[in-house]
């Protein structure tokens, strides 16, 4: 791609690669050298002659053992999950079925509903956070997981349904055609015919909602209240720092174990991932 | 809505079979599959809107349901300093970051659009810090910008920019606060506007740029003249939904700053939790959240309308 000497190389493309890789990844690489760092190490001034930022020849597990033995983070990975998935599962139902409505079938007031679905999708989780607690209250599910299950698909659903329109509408009409021809019904050609066609989108919208549902924090924040009952973002933030004072080994390692799981399942799914992202900014 | 396609006749087309099947009719069947969406979001945006309108114009607080003021609580925030300072400071925060995002995600991308080795894998680890969860980074970023254990101001010192002793206080000062908490939120917006325009930009055939090559056009020229034209409507789309994240940001400031130090990095989500949740004064929160709506909506507007524009080109 790139014509001419060798330095032009260097200055236009690995140089500049280089430093926006050590931007993006340096505080990952930082998480996870503070998780195994012994904590006298930890505590040293920057601009002491002894501090050895990059490396440390006394890995510990301290950190490990503090987090897994003395807060109940299994419990809230439990629990993150557990939302996370159930969410998922109630958004890709909704957003498939209302996709495939508002994409493929001609009904009155198609246009406004798809305009409708799209500003809800637009509606940050901070502009209602306040009045919906009162009304979490309302209806008792406050400090449960059902709190979440059910608010998360408010910001999932119209993300699901936007990305499988996209979807849909680009599965050709004569597949379904067909289909209608040798007689199937439409809810037959639906779930039969074009669905199953749609899979890699719904792949798609499934990673990246659970990406989302596990990353959500203000609602979790906010509804969620006794320890047990807390997603990891909420109860790293609340158990592992005592007012002022920062766990900073444990933290780490919080928050490294807690990205672990997303890391996973996006490692698995990058390239849905991709499209879903893409996806997202096309419709 | 393609209406071009050849019309199939509705209720299927074998004769002689009377049988009542009421989901032939498109409009059922959509109405059907549309029911459990519009119950969810009636339930939980249409009618948590309207509770916070009500709030809004109310005065009550946790535990006491208030009377009518009207809008007594918005004029409160006209003459409220912070929230003067939260307007000002959510603009700033939501103006800067938007645009090293654009113009970094763009370099970004452009360098991924190159073939080379591992592209895949370097792909791959770019979106990081935009999948994991936010709140979990935030800590990673508020342990470098530590007062006393700063890995940065240790980078700084050996760079001999800074004297040992005399470190730069990223959170502990208003400017360099807004400062740390922008680095934190392009450090995360970046990813995003990278991947979404390297797919733009591999919808554009190599091929004009090739002609533009051939008539003598230098790369500065090729990307003003043919790039940044053709990658526009991909653009636009990517930077309103970052500005509608951004403005509305919350998890960034809580996690560095909480709104701190003396209220100078307060955006209005952090606003309206210290109000509504911190203090208990629902009604002021409600209204703080809902001073955002007016300019959500007009983005909105502006994106749908662009959107029409650009679909009926």
């Amino acid at each position: 791609m790139i014509e001419g000497a060798v330095w032009r190389r260097w200055v236009f493309f690995r140089l500049p690669m280089a430093i926006f890789l050590i931007f993006l990844l340096f505080p990952f690489y930082w998480m996870i050298i503070t998780t195994f760092r012994p904590d006298g190490e930890l505590y040293i001034p920057w601009y002491r002659a002894n501090y050895k930022p990059f490396w440390t020849w006394n890995p510990t597990t301290a950190h490990l053992k503090y987090l897994f033995g003395e807060t109940t983070f299994l419990i809230w990975m439990w629990n993150t999950t557990f939302i996370a998935v159930v969410a998922t599962a109630i958004s890709l139902f909704c957003g498939v079925l209302a996709g495939y409505a508002l994409s493929r079938l001609n009904f009155r007031g198609a246009a406004l509903l798809g305009t409708t679905i799209f500003i809800t999708y637009l509606v940050p989780q901070t502009l209602l956070f306040i009045p919906l607690s009162e009304i979490i209250r309302t209806y008792s599910l406050g400090d449960t997981p059902w709190s979440l299950i059910l608010s998360y698909p408010t910001f999932l659903i119209p993300f699901c349904t936007w990305l499988m329109m996209g979807y849909f509408k680009s599965v050709p009409k004569e597949l379904e055609e067909c289909a209608r021809i040798d007689g199937a019904a439409r809810w037959q050609a639906m779930l039969y015919i074009i669905i199953p066609v749609a899979v890699p989108g719904i792949l798609s919208a499934m990673i990246f909602a659970f990406t989302l549902s596990w990353n959500e924090f203000i609602y979790a924040l906010v509804f969620l209240s006794s320890p047990e009952q807390k997603t990891v973002p909420v109860g790293v933030i609340s158990e592992l720092v005592r007012g002022d004072v920062f766990f900073w080994g444990p933290l780490m390692a919080g928050a490294l174990f807690g990205s672990i799981p997303v890391a996973i399942a996006y490692s698995f799914f990058v390239e849905q991932y991709v499209s879903g992202v893409t996806g997202s900014v096309k419709g | 809505m393609a209406t071009t396609a050849v019309p199939v006749p509705d209720g299927g087309i074998i004769v002689g079979k009377p049988k009542w099947r009421p989901l032939e009719s498109e409009g059922n069947l959509a109405m059907l599959l549309l029911l459990p969406t519009i119950a969810l979001l009636l339930m939980f945006i249409a009618y948590p809107f309207m509770r916070g309108i009500l709030l809004a114009v109310t005065n009550s607080k946790v535990g006491v349901i208030g009377d009518f003021v009207g809008f007594e609580n918005f004029a409160r925030l006209l003459k409220d300093p912070i929230f003067h300072a939260v307007v000002y400071n959510t603009f700033l925060y939501t103006f800067v970051t938007t645009v090293f995002k654009l113009i970094l995600g763009l370099w970004l991308a452009l360098l991924l659009n190159r073939d080379f080795k591992f592209k895949a894998f370097t792909r791959a680890f770019i979106l990081l810090p935009f999948i994991v969860p936010t709140v979990l980074a935030c800590f990673a970023w508020k342990w470098m910008f530590d007062p006393t254990f700063s890995v940065l101001n240790w980078m700084l010192f050996k760079l001999g920019i800074v004297a040992a002793g005399a470190g730069v206080n990223w959170l502990g000062d208003g400017d360099l606060a807004m400062l740390s908490i922008m680095i934190v939120n392009i450090w995360r917006g970046v990813p995003f506007f990278a991947i979404s325009l390297m797919a733009g930009l591999q919808t554009i055939s190599p091929d004009l740029g090739e002609a533009a090559a051939i008539d003598g056009a230098k790369p500065l020229q090729r990307f003003w003249y043919i790039t940044w034209p053709l990658l526009m409507p991909v653009t636009m789309v990517v930077v309103l939904f970052s500005v509608i994240q951004t403005f509305s940001d919350f998890q960034i400031v809580y996690v560095m700053t909480g709104g701190g130090p003396a209220n100078a990095t307060h955006l209005f989500a952090t606003y309206a939790y210290q109000l509504g949740v911190g203090t208990g004064l629902l009604s002021q929160g409600a209204a703080v959240s809902l001073a955002m709506f007016p300019l959500l909506f007009g983005i909105v507007i502006f994106q749908l309308m662009y959107i029409r524009r650009v679909e009926t080109r």
